[in-house]
């Protein structure tokens, strides 16, 4: 990749993944590097006259000092063409199934050097302009169907703006030519499938706008209780097993986002494997598509280098940015962020930086926060004025669980939902272990007013209720574990009973389970309004002076128990039972209430 | 080829680190031998290098070494192990050399004991289950080949007890005889390696176990290296000979304090309680030694142990090791004191990879559901419990009375049982059910009808026949 003019420098000193270069004059900051006789690829990270400090993307064992240190000039950039979705990436956009054949090995070997997207491989391009149309950035050329899902659209770059001079059609590698447009001072562009965008660098859109439209994940806690919007950032902190990860993979399956990458940036070896495996089988809910002809992953794992983990997210969200311009709504997941800040907090420590918090560098707020406003709903580049979005769910690994660290911290600031993980409840097996009372959306108010225009403003009524009964249940457990439940009243415990049926037959929800792993928003809305119809109805029995054991005896709550069973094809049957549980109760309800006068 | 350059330019010393000057042609992680003056060979590692100085870590410490009359020649190549099937049955020290009187090893190949990171594309899920015997860790945290699922466990309590029951029972269901134990203890006494070592003379288990031993009183810098000689003879073992590879690795805390103990002498900033920011980092390159290769027969399945200090289970080594490993096996000082062996705290343990090694063709169609009905009970009854220990035991219901005998019975049949006894998994899962019974049916909610149709009615039938007759009688 040297150029003829490249600056070339020598190692001066090496410390893990720190080497530090002299020499190097005429470098840029964030400038990419090949370090060594090996050509290790590394980005300078600090410049001090012609000493540049060069965080290095693979093992540096075996370096020597003396060793050269070439620039390429050209900042960390990731290239951006068909071939991207279901590929297979380490940090630096390099595919892992490419370094598997080269390296012909099951590790990864040091210094190998792969194209990020094949370019070999033809594609089929379809143009969508004819000779002599003006275009300007963001223009639509042509598509390429890169997978059954996924239509990708070539863009005019940006900087290029003028007359289409040529344009052809048929099969094409990502290095030929498909177009020429040629400017207003007359100079001709040769235009590839293939472009290229430095990583930390985002992508301009025209304009930004509020996130209204709501991202459904087929997850009832998330969609009813604490719902994301298309364009929005949520951040899930826990201890571990608490099931981050679980959800992480539940919202990449489910989530109804067109474009899906998720970085495991530090984390288990095994579970991108389990993504790799899984998600070829698994089919998408609303096309019937393999999932992972939408999806693309990132993988850095926690024993692979470390500054490529920095890397790892900015290749992810720049990836992202690209088929937004292309007007697709993108869910972005990273697994986990706080495995980005200690790499980020390891390279601070070998540059002698001042540390802030826990030994983390001060700008550590900064980046976090330059990362998740990446993320929103946007009107592209591109004269039709098309919207795409980017959903950013991050995940965060706080130590011993304490969220008062600076990660967690730092990403509850700018991040709009939080969905809090809660130890305890991973213990007593409830998945999602999603803390209902702690847990919140800021996107509730908006989205609330999306559902109730689709559900006749039910929807808010029903989750509020619902809110209110968990939070009631909360003060009255108290009570019971102080004096027992013999002090409450009827109807006390029957939002207990009630409460207890929201959290284990509708906000449970078992991931492996073939249908209750995914629910559709209609799904939630019935469960959710059977329940408290059941409630609203039982407890009209009980200011009757009706029995409690009279209503929460009825054999039709084993009923509302199977409701997450029911498939998305026999939705009705939730009607059936609606109607049923209200003649059920009003025949106690007009006996007077007691269930053994019915009998 | 020239002989390497010899330095008697050791300028700084301090802990277990040495600066070395107007050095020439030294490549970083590069292995160095040390001649102090009395004629003793050590060995050392570079830390971090420069133009002219070098930092060198020794791994025997530095007791000895002066600035004068030492010499040090850098070898030109990271440390390597050399490895050989015939590795098997023998013990090593934490230098990699033999230490039971036997013949050195002809090394088949020397492997870089750093290792590569695995390619994730490379990786093959695990998915096999293992059985143990322990019912605590077979019903409800099973194991798979290729996992690695640490034991967290306390000072005084049994886990030296159970690592080595689980290395001397493990099988798989398809009865795979190539099996190997890997045996790694870092900075453990003699009595306790001495128990692992008559424990496996005894069931001879030896001659398909490879040791490495660095003890309490060996250097505790050798500490660094052990666990990677242990995992590369490992890697070795498992996708050069095809071998089932279960590594034990005992007493993570040990190598943790030794790694705060180099980085503390390197004046690192250091991040939660004094280890250094990069533990967490440190400790993945480890652990993620685990797992299987496609198209390799052989696996690795880790079982590192370490102890909590003060059974914290957020202090950083067990918190981090959490975050990396496939779930973990908890050891309570409660069930110890009832005089439970194995006292495996089932509600926080957990194993991640459970529900891929589990069900139709691996172990039983109903064990998903039996083990979550199992975790829901047993919780239900540890609440009634507690309920029942403020407001007394009339205060609860017949329901949370029959969960609370359900959770005494749990920890008295299902998890206790004997150092020696070896379940089947399908001992466990009727153990599991037969528990099951002194519960209404209509509280189970977690099992599909059909399986309560079919495991749990014929037993609460037996039980009423077995009732009926002794009525009668």
């Amino acid at each position: 990749m040297a150029t003829p003019n490249a600056i070339e420098g020598f190692i001066a000193k090496i410390s893990g993944p720190l080497v530090i270069a002299k020499g190097m004059a005429g470098t840029c900051m964030f400038d990419v590097v090949r370090v060594g006789n090996a050509g290790l690829v590394g980005e300078i990270i600090e410049l001090k006259d012609d000493t540049a400090s060069v965080q290095v993307y693979e093992e540096t064992s075996g370096l020597m000092p003396g060793e050269p240190v070439i620039s390429t000039g050209e900042p960390l950039s990731v290239e951006l063409a068909p071939g991207l979705i279901e590929e297979f990436f380490d940090g630096i956009q390099r595919p892992l199934e490419s370094i598997e054949k080269k390296a012909e090995s099951p590790y990864i070997l040091r210094g190998i050097s792969v194209p990020a997207v094949n370019r070999t491989k033809k594609w089929s391009f379809v143009p969508c302009v004819e000779t002599g149309a003006d275009v300007s950035v963001g223009d639509f050329l042509g598509s390429v169907q890169e997978t059954v899902l996924v239509d990708h659209k070539v863009m005019v770059p940006h900087g290029i703006e003028g007359k289409v001079t040529q344009i052809k059609q048929g099969d094409f590698t990502v290095e030929e030519t498909i177009a020429v447009v040629t400017d207003s001072k007359g100079k001709d562009h040769n235009i590839t499938l293939l472009q290229r965008w430095p990583v930390r660098k985002p992508r301009p859109v025209v304009k930004r706008l509020p996130p209204v439209i709501p991202l459904t994940t087929g997850q009832r806690v998330i969609d009813t209780f604490f719902p994301i919007a298309r364009g929005g950032t949520a951040c899930v902190p826990g201890p571990f097993g608490s099931g981050k990860t679980v959800i992480q993979h539940q919202l990449a399956k489910w989530a109804d986002a067109e474009i899906v990458v998720y970085i495991g940036c530090g984390e288990r070896g095994n579970e991108m494997t389990d993504v790799l495996l899984e998600f070829p089988e698994l089919e998408d809910p609303r096309s019937g598509q393999p999932l992972m002809k939408r999806t693309l992953l990132i993988a850095n794992t926690s024993n692979m280098p470390v500054a490529a983990r920095e890397a790892s997210i900015y290749t992810g969200i720049t990836i992202a940015e690209y088929f937004r311009d292309m007007g697709y709504s993108v869910a972005l997941m990273a697994d986990s962020t706080s495995r980005w800040a200690e790499a980020l907090r390891e390279m601070s420590g070998r540059l002698e930086e001042m540390p802030g918090e826990e030994g983390y560098p001060a700008y550590l707020g900064t980046r976090l926060a330059s990362f998740y406003e990446r993320a929103g709903r946007a009107i592209c580049f591109g004269s039709d004025g098309r919207e795409g979005a980017i959903s950013v769910i991050g995940a965060v690994s706080p130590p011993g669980g304490d969220l008062s660290e600076p990660v967690t911290q730092n990403t509850l600031r700018v991040t709009k939902v939080f969905w809090g993980l809660d130890a305890q409840l991973a213990y007593q097996r409830h998945f999602p272990a999603i803390n209902w009372l702690s847990s919140y959306s800021l996107y509730t108010q908006t989205l609330g007013e999306h559902w109730d225009a689709i559900y006749d403003g039910e929807w808010s009524v029903y989750r509020t209720e619902a809110m209110s009964l968990l939070e009631d249940e909360d003060k009255l457990k108290e009570i019971v574990r102080l004096v027992g439940v013999e002090a409450l009243s009827k109807e006390e415990r029957m939002v207990l009973e009630t409460s207890k049926s929201i959290r284990e037959d509708f906000l449970h929800q078992n991931s492996f389970h073939e249908i209750d792993t995914y629910a559709s928003m209609d799904k939630q809305f019935k469960m959710l309004r059977n329940i408290l119809t059941f409630h609203r109805l039982g407890m009209q029995v009980l200011t009757r002076g009706g029995l409690l054991r009279s209503v929460i005896d009825l054999p039709i709550r084993d009923e509302i128990a199977r409701m997450r069973y029911t498939e998305e094809s026999e939705l009705a049957s939730l009607d059936v039972l609606e109607t049923t549980i209200k003649t059920e109760l009003g025949k106690i309800s007009a006996a007077g209430g007691d269930l053994d006068d019915v009998a | 080829m020239m002989l390497p350059k010899e330095y008697r330019t050791i300028s700084n010393l301090s802990g277990p680190l040495m600066m070395v000057e107007k050095i020439e042609e030294v490549s970083y992680d590069e292995i160095a031998e040390i001649r102090l003056s009395n004629g003793e060979l050590r060995r050392g590692r570079v830390l971090e290098i420069s133009e002219t100085k070098a930092l060198v870590q020794v791994y025997e410490g530095s007791t000895g070494i002066d600035v004068n009359t030492t010499q040090i020649r850098f070898l030109g190549d990271v440390l390597k192990l050399p490895v050989s099937k015939d590795m098997l049955g023998r013990i090593f020290n934490g230098r990699g050399d033999p230490i039971d009187d036997g013949a050195p090893i002809i090394a088949e190949a020397y492997l870089d004991v750093n290792g590569d990171p695995i390619n994730p594309y490379s990786r093959d899920f695990p998915s096999e289950f293992i059985q143990t015997g322990i019912s605590t860790i077979d019903g409800m945290n099973p194991l798979v080949r290729g996992q690695k699922l640490p034991i967290f466990s306390g000072s005084g309590l049994p886990h030296n007890q159970i690592a080595a029951q689980i290395a001397r029972q493990a099988t798989v269901i398809s009865g795979h005889a190539n099996f190997a134990v890997v045996f790694a203890a870092m900075g453990i006494t003699f009595e306790e390696a001495s128990f692992f070592m008559e424990d496996f003379r005894k069931t001879g288990a030896l001659e398909r176990t490879v040791m490495f031993v660095n003890l309490a009183d060996d250097p505790a810098i050798e500490r660094i290296s052990t666990p990677r000689l242990a995992l590369t003879c490992a890697e070795y073992l498992a996708f050069e000979k095809d071998m089932h590879v279960l590594v034990i690795l005992t007493d993570l805390t040990n190598y943790c304090e030794a790694l705060r103990e180099i980085s503390a002498a390197r004046k690192e900033v250091p991040g939660r309680r004094g280890y250094p920011g990069y533990l967490y980092t440190d400790l993945a390159t480890m652990y993620e030694r685990a797992g299987r290769l496609r198209g390799k027969d052989g696996s690795i399945t880790q079982l590192p142990i370490l102890t909590m200090p003060e059974d914290d289970k957020t202090h950083p080594i067990p918190d981090l090791t959490g975050y990396i490993t496939e779930g973990q096996i908890i050891l309570s000082r409660g069930l110890h004191r009832k005089g439970i062996y194995p006292p495996v705290d089932v509600m926080p343990s957990l194993s991640r990879l459970k529900d891929k090694g589990i069900g139709k063709g691996k172990t039983r169609e109903d064990h998903a559901d039996l083990m979550n009905q199992l975790f829901a009970a047993y919780s239900r009854g540890k609440e009634a419990k507690e309920l029942a220990v403020i407001l007394g035991e009339s205060a609860l219901s017949d329901e949370d009375k029959a969960f609370a005998k359900f959770a005494d019975l749990f920890e008295n049949k299902y998890v206790r049982q004997g150092e020696y006894e070896n379940r089947t998994i399908e001992e466990t899962l009727l153990l599991g059910w037969e528990l099951l019974t002194i519960v209404p049916i209509k509280e189970l909610k977690r099992v599909r009808d059909e399986y309560i149709d079919k495991y749990l009615k014929p037993l609460i039938e037996a039980k009423k026949d077995e009732k009926l007759d002794t009525e009668e009688a």
